[in-house]
């Protein structure tokens, strides 16, 4: 595998800086090499952010940060139209974005020809399995669908690790089933 | 579980966990911005006994620095960490810790001074204390970030050399980003950098000493000059430091990194997180058949001037990259060091200086790309026609 860059957008506090981590850690896991990193701006709650991860079999030595993203992911769906978000994103590119529109719909409000679109219900999918609106962890099971960049298992192990002290195992379970639900649920264009 | 069994850690996080396995008699530090998750992560361990370090939190950088030149003089095996204006206000006290000759170590997460207020990454506060006798060490990664920080402590405690060293990275691209580290044994470390005792502790009654003492035209001007050798001797002296850090280790360091450069015929020279991105751009340059190469000093001060010279003395055209503007009008602090040092030597590239990223402007491939074409051209045309320039500024 080349290098395989993926941008995150989210809203401060909807945890994309989260999500790109535990995808880049998963990889790690697979003794992949990678990078993640949020883009810092001001630090507020509710402001447009980006963060990245980068997978690479080779070491990565670029420290800029991704301006042609193999995979976009959209966790905030009031970014579509706001921001441009498939800007950079080349013809195989894909986009994935949280919303409960259809792909071809997506495809249409984002003037997007090119590549592959996807849509889940992130945030209803949090809250039928986790009770509050936190479409992080259901981004990452759909994006494993369109990317098989680490394995569900794989995920979920990371997950664990990094949840089971600090959130608890309900909780933790409640995270892992929502990534496995997105994963199911995930339609692509 | 993993075969390379790499660990994910920031920047931050990688200095944080040096210090756990230094276990340092006392760590003094300001514990609110624009300190960074250094001092944070480290409390966690000072808060869960897995060091036995005396932790001081104090109510500023300049107490910071003043509490660490305190515990250094006592003998205690001192370190602290910071960041941008937080450097800044321990200026006074950074200036007494290398004069004072105490080898306390600090890791500095390198930000931009205010004003304007600004919180990302450039060179300008380490840069700004460039002449505070303090050695330098710029880290290209977060795994760099880790071995300096366990380098650098026999570097200052060397008995030739007995100054404080700062060990750089480059502020959010690489303090806040994660990739995966691979961490040397805790009793491999311990055996590395030893006890520590030092020669003449300030609490030793029997054996009374004084430290900062008044020193006027009598002294003052020897006391500088010795100063100015430890810096010379430690040009001797680190290279002991870093074949005992290869043997335990296996990493093999200088004080310069060259990438290309051995057949290159144009070359930038790059500090930090951005030599990597250059490395990218050299190695596609190289695809398509451009001599194009890489420079990168790790260690700024002492500088490696002879070094320097030798890995650049058959390249033909020079960009040097500075993330700090010096003001001086005549380009930034790495491009004149290097200009100067070439001078004497008889060797002279043709050379220019890039001034870029400060305020955390970030420094994309195609900017770096855009350097070497520029460097084909003074090449081509064998004249540098603008010096000075600002990369990714609007003009």
């Amino acid at each position: 595998m080349a290098m395989i860059e993926v941008r995150w957008h989210g809203r401060g506090g909807q945890g994309a800086k989260t999500a790109s981590q535990f995808l880049g850690e998963a990889a790690l896991d697979t003794d992949k090499y990678i990078q993640a990193f949020p883009e810092y701006g001001p630090e507020r709650a509710g402001a447009p952010m980006r963060s990245y991860t980068r997978i690479s079999d080779t070491v990565i030595t670029i420290h800029s940060s991704v301006t042609n993203p193999d995979i976009v992911v959209v966790i905030d769906p009031t970014l579509v139209g706001s921001i441009d978000v498939t800007e950079g994103l080349g013809d195989k590119g894909i986009i994935l974005v949280n919303t409960d529109k259809s792909p071809k719909d997506i495809r249409k409000d984002l003037d997007f020809t090119k590549g592959r679109v996807a849509t889940v219900d992130a945030t209803k999918i949090s809250l039928e399995t986790l009770g509050i609106p936190m479409p992080n962890m259901p981004m990452l099971g759909a994006l494993l669908k369109v990317n098989p960049l680490v394995t569900i298992d794989q995920l979920s192990e990371r997950v664990k690790g990094k949840f089971l002290k600090k959130i608890g195992e309900e909780k933790t379970n409640a995270n892992i089933e929502g990534i496995k639900r997105a994963y199911s649920e995930v339609k692509i264009d | 579980m993993t075969k390379k069994n790499l660990i994910p850690f920031t920047g931050d996080q990688a200095v944080a966990y040096a210090m756990k396995q230094i276990d340092p008699d006392v760590v003094a530090a300001y514990p609110i911005t624009p300190q960074t998750e250094i001092v944070m992560n480290f409390s966690n361990y000072v808060a869960n006994g897995q060091v036995s370090t005396e932790m001081i939190p104090v109510e500023s950088e300049h107490s910071a620095m003043s509490a660490c030149v305190g515990a250094a003089a006592a003998g205690a095996r001192t370190m602290t960490a910071t960041s941008a204006n937080g450097l800044a206000l321990m200026w006074e006290i950074v200036y007494i810790a290398a004069s004072t000759r105490l080898p306390i170590v600090m890791p500095v997460v390198n930000r931009a001074l205010s004003g304007p207020i600004n919180i990302h990454c450039d060179h300008s506060d380490t840069m700004g204390c460039r002449d505070s006798g303090w050695i330098h060490i710029y880290c290209e990664n977060a795994q760099e970030v880790y071995e300096n920080t366990i380098l650098a402590i026999r570097i200052a405690e060397h008995k030739k050399i007995l100054l404080p060293v700062m060990v750089c990275q480059d502020g959010f691209i690489t303090s806040h980003a994660v990739e995966g580290l691979e961490l040397f044994d805790d009793k491999k470390v311990k055996d590395f950098i030893g006890e520590y005792k030092i020669e003449n502790p300030l609490l030793d009654v029997d054996h009374p000493v004084t430290y900062g003492p008044l020193d006027l035209q009598d002294y003052y001007f020897e006391h500088k000059r010795q100063q100015g050798e430890a810096m010379k001797a430690a040009l001797t002296a680190i290279p002991e430091v870093l074949k005992k850090f290869e043997k335990t280790f296996g990493r093999k360091y200088d004080f310069i990194e060259t990438y290309k450069l051995d057949d290159a015929e144009i070359a930038i020279v790059a500090m930090s997180s951005t030599a990597g991105t250059v490395k990218f751009v050299v190695d596609e340059l190289r695809q398509k058949g451009v001599k194009a190469g890489l420079l990168r000093p790790r260690i700024f001060r002492p500088f490696p001037k002879e070094k320097l010279i030798t890995a650049l003395k058959n390249v033909k055209a020079v960009a040097v990259l500075d993330r700090s503007e010096s003001f001086s009008a005549e380009g930034g602090p790495l491009y004149t060091d290097i200009k100067a040092a070439l001078y004497d030597s008889g060797i002279r590239p043709l050379i220019s200086n890039y001034i870029y990223g400060l305020g955390g402007r970030d420094i994309f491939p195609a900017d770096i790309n855009k350097v070497y074409v520029d460097l084909q051209d003074i090449l081509k045309t064998g004249k540098v026609k603008t010096p000075l320039n600002y990369l990714g500024s609007r003009e």
